[in-house]
């Protein structure tokens, strides 16, 4: 099983799925000469020409939107939206027209579109360019959104949206993009809508995604020094929410913490919370806690940033105070 | 498909012997003549559809304000020339985008008027299967890519399927209809460089009715004459008379013409008057009565009888037939409207996504998430 990172397993996956259907094409800004702005869709201009990679002027409610109409003929579009911040230009395609078109025609015609677009604060890009707002996007029916935490995840998801029939967004991460992991040569593909018990564990239950899957499970390496067997669930799909799998994990354990890397109010994290106390209320030892950004628009400067974003020391306290308010650790 | 008369029809709509007229200005000739071209069957079909439309419309606003319709309900009427015209330049493999004003386009395009009408009134048996209502008619056979209710939505996607079209090398176009109004917004500039910049076969006709709501076009557009802004795309922009049902059938034509052999493409702006308000509810009180009148006075519907009248093609009788043959189809849509079936609750989630998903929510507003007893999720 090759290790590589999670860049070049999106890369791979994008070349596969190039050369397996000829209706596949890329569609984003700075895609095909510039080899893509986190270098994600490197050499595959030159590998596919201009009528499979198609570079576009800046302007995302156009070429989302095209890429949309591409989808109602038939064409498997494949877009890169540079960041998610600039997805906001395109909201009223993504949300008024990708997510409408399916059911407000009642059923004529499907949108099998990928939106590709990584999210995630710590790179001292400022307020505007470091958000986390997969939230918009997961609340809305008639999309599908995956959050892929390892290189193996990014592949398989990859894979299941192109060939899934409706529009899927795929909330890649900045700061995972050299993230290394195994990635099994079996074209794997994933299973939307399905979250993963990533870590087994008695005593708690972390749940988290993307990025902060991989901070959850520090903390749960820590905490097994400790004797502290902590259950880590990998959300991997926002929508449609595994709801089963999440409560089915919090009624063995008795608590849980959530880590999310957006804002706490009305965030992730809240509708997990809700969740769990509707389904494992009377297995709960302790109230569902959540870890998410500080509530303030990401400062540049490093301190600043370092203090808003959530970490494993964060993250550790907080499951710590977790464990003790259910008297099973500590005094 | 639009071209062929509606099942039923045909023998109303045949054009038959003209007889001597009883009015002061009688036709030079008895025999009827072709008017640029256009046959005088072909000629009645136009003012047919045109009928079609402004009967279908009035029963529309009939029973949207008996509240058998429900949502908004935005009217054609005034625009039957610009409708016919449009459908009637498109073959019946090109696609066409509307906006939300768009009933009159989707009997242009040869859809049964019994299952528009269903669609206001939310049946199954509607062509968006009571999904879409009023704004959001669809239907792929007849290659209607839907109506939008979002000012502007279905510039990009117009923009996407002339893409899919340019991408397979196959020689269908696609139109793109949107009001005077939607030139201001980010979507129109977006879409027009687009289609300039990657070359494809997409026509855009701009229905100028001179008001967007209330707001008129020099209150909202730094160049009102909208043609001109397809320069700043260094795309081809034509102004016609969208009163007349011929100029507009052929500008689209060409428009079309040019998407096909060149790979260009073009906006048309047709310019007419909206003979009521932005919808069914709206008094239109920021027209002035002078305003009102003239555009009573741009109805295409007299216009286009009168040209035919002179060229011998139309009499008193032919348009009496016409006239009820029309008035008898809406009526039949009407009462298949009426008695066709409301959707089940039980179809309720059937058009969330088109490829099954896992954990998909199927809860209805007051079910629990889950069952106390058992661990299954709704």
């Amino acid at each position: 099983m090759p290790v590589m990172t999670y860049r070049q397993a999106l890369r791979e996956t994008l070349r596969e799925e190039l050369q397996r259907d000829p209706d596949v094409l890329l569609i984003g800004e700075e895609i095909g000469a510039f080899e893509g702005s986190y270098k994600i869709t490197e050499g595959l201009l030159k590998e596919f020409g201009p009528r499979r990679v198609r570079d576009t002027p800046i302007a995302e409610e156009g070429f989302v939107g095209a890429a949309i109409g591409a989808a109602m003929l038939g064409l498997r579009p494949i877009v890169e939206i540079m960041t998610i911040n600039f997805s906001l230009l395109a909201l009223d395609q993504i949300v008024n027209h990708a997510a409408k078109i399916y059911g407000m025609f009642g059923g004529q015609t499907s949108v099998p579109l990928v939106i590709r677009t990584p999210g995630g604060g710590g790179q001292q890009l400022g307020a505007t360019h470091s958000q986390n707002i997969e939230l918009y996007y997961s609340f809305v029916p008639g999309l599908k959104v995956l959050a892929p935490s390892t290189p193996a995840e990014a592949a398989a998801m990859l894979r299941a949206a192109v060939r899934d029939d409706d529009p899927v967004l795929l909330l890649e991460n900045l700061g995972l993009y050299n993230s290394r992991g195994q990635v099994p040569d079996t074209a794997e593909v994933a299973e939307i809508g399905r979250a993963a018990v990533v870590r087994p564990g008695r005593d708690l239950t972390l749940i988290g995604y993307s990025r902060m899957v991989s901070v959850a499970l520090q903390v749960a390496e820590r905490f097994a020094e400790s004797g502290v067997e902590i259950e880590v669930v990998d959300l991997r799909s926002l929508r449609p929410l595994d709801r089963a799998t999440l409560v089915e994990s919090v009624r063995r354990t008795g608590c849980a913490v959530v880590a999310e890397d957006d804002w706490l109010t009305y965030g992730i994290g809240a509708e997990i919370a809700a969740t769990i106390q509707e389904g494992a209320f009377d297995h709960l030892d302790a109230p569902v806690r959540r870890v998410a950004m500080a509530e303030v628009p990401l400062p540049y400067a490093k301190p600043l940033e370092l203090a808003a974003l959530p970490n494993v020391t964060d993250l550790a306290t907080v499951v710590e105070q977790t464990l003790r308010a259910t008297r099973r650790v500590g005094a | 498909m639009a071209e062929s008369p509606v099942p039923g029809t045909t023998a109303e709509a045949e054009p038959g012997p003209i007889p001597d007229l009883p009015r002061k200005r009688r036709p030079r000739s008895r025999k009827p003549k072709a008017i640029d071209g256009t046959e005088p069957e072909q000629l009645l079909e136009y003012l047919r559809l045109m009928l079609l439309i402004r009967r279908f419309e009035e029963r529309a606003a009939q029973a949207y304000t008996q509240a058998r319709i429900g949502g908004y309900c935005h009217l054609n009427l005034g625009e039957e020339a610009t409708v016919v015209g449009v459908t009637q330049a498109m073959e019946p493999t090109d696609y066409l985008f509307t906006n939300y004003r768009e009933h009159g386009y989707a009997l242009g395009r040869g859809i049964d008027p019994g299952r528009a009408m269903a669609e206001l009134y939310g049946r199954t048996t509607g062509v968006s299967k009571g999904w879409g209502g009023s704004m959001h008619m669809f239907d792929a056979q007849a290659r209607l890519m839907g109506g939008y209710g979002i000012v502007g939505g279905q510039l990009p996607l117009a923009v996407g399927a002339a893409l899919a079209v340019s991408y397979r090398g196959s020689a269908e176009a696609v139109v793109c209809h949107m009001g005077d109004g939607t030139t201001n917004i980010g979507a129109f500039h977006e879409s027009l460089n687009l289609a300039s910049l990657w070359d494809l076969p997409v026509v855009f006709v701009v229905v100028n009715n001179q008001l967007g709501m209330g707001t008129s076009v020099e209150q909202s557009c730094a160049e009102p004459e909208l043609h001109r802004r397809a320069a700043a795309y260094r795309m081809a922009g034509v102004r016609v008379d969208g009163t007349d049902v011929l100029a507009v059938r052929d500008a689209v034509r060409e428009a079309l013409c040019v998407a096909r052999r060149e790979q260009r493409p073009t906006l048309v702006e047709a310019v007419s008057s909206r003979l009521r308000g932005h919808s069914v509810v709206d008094p239109a009180r920021y027209r002035t009565p002078q305003e009102a009148d003239a555009a009573q006075r741009e109805d295409p519907l007299p216009r286009f009888q009168h040209r035919l009248r002179e060229a011998g093609v139309l009499d008193d009788r032919t348009l009496a037939d016409l006239q009820s043959a029309v008035a008898a189809e809406v009526t039949r849509a009407a009462a298949f409207a009426e008695e066709s079936p409301h959707p089940q609750v039980a179809s309720l989630f059937d058009h969330t996504y088109a490829t099954a998903v896992a954990n998909e929510s199927r809860r209805l507003p007051a079910d629990a998430l889950f069952d106390v007893e058992a661990p299954a999720c709704q």
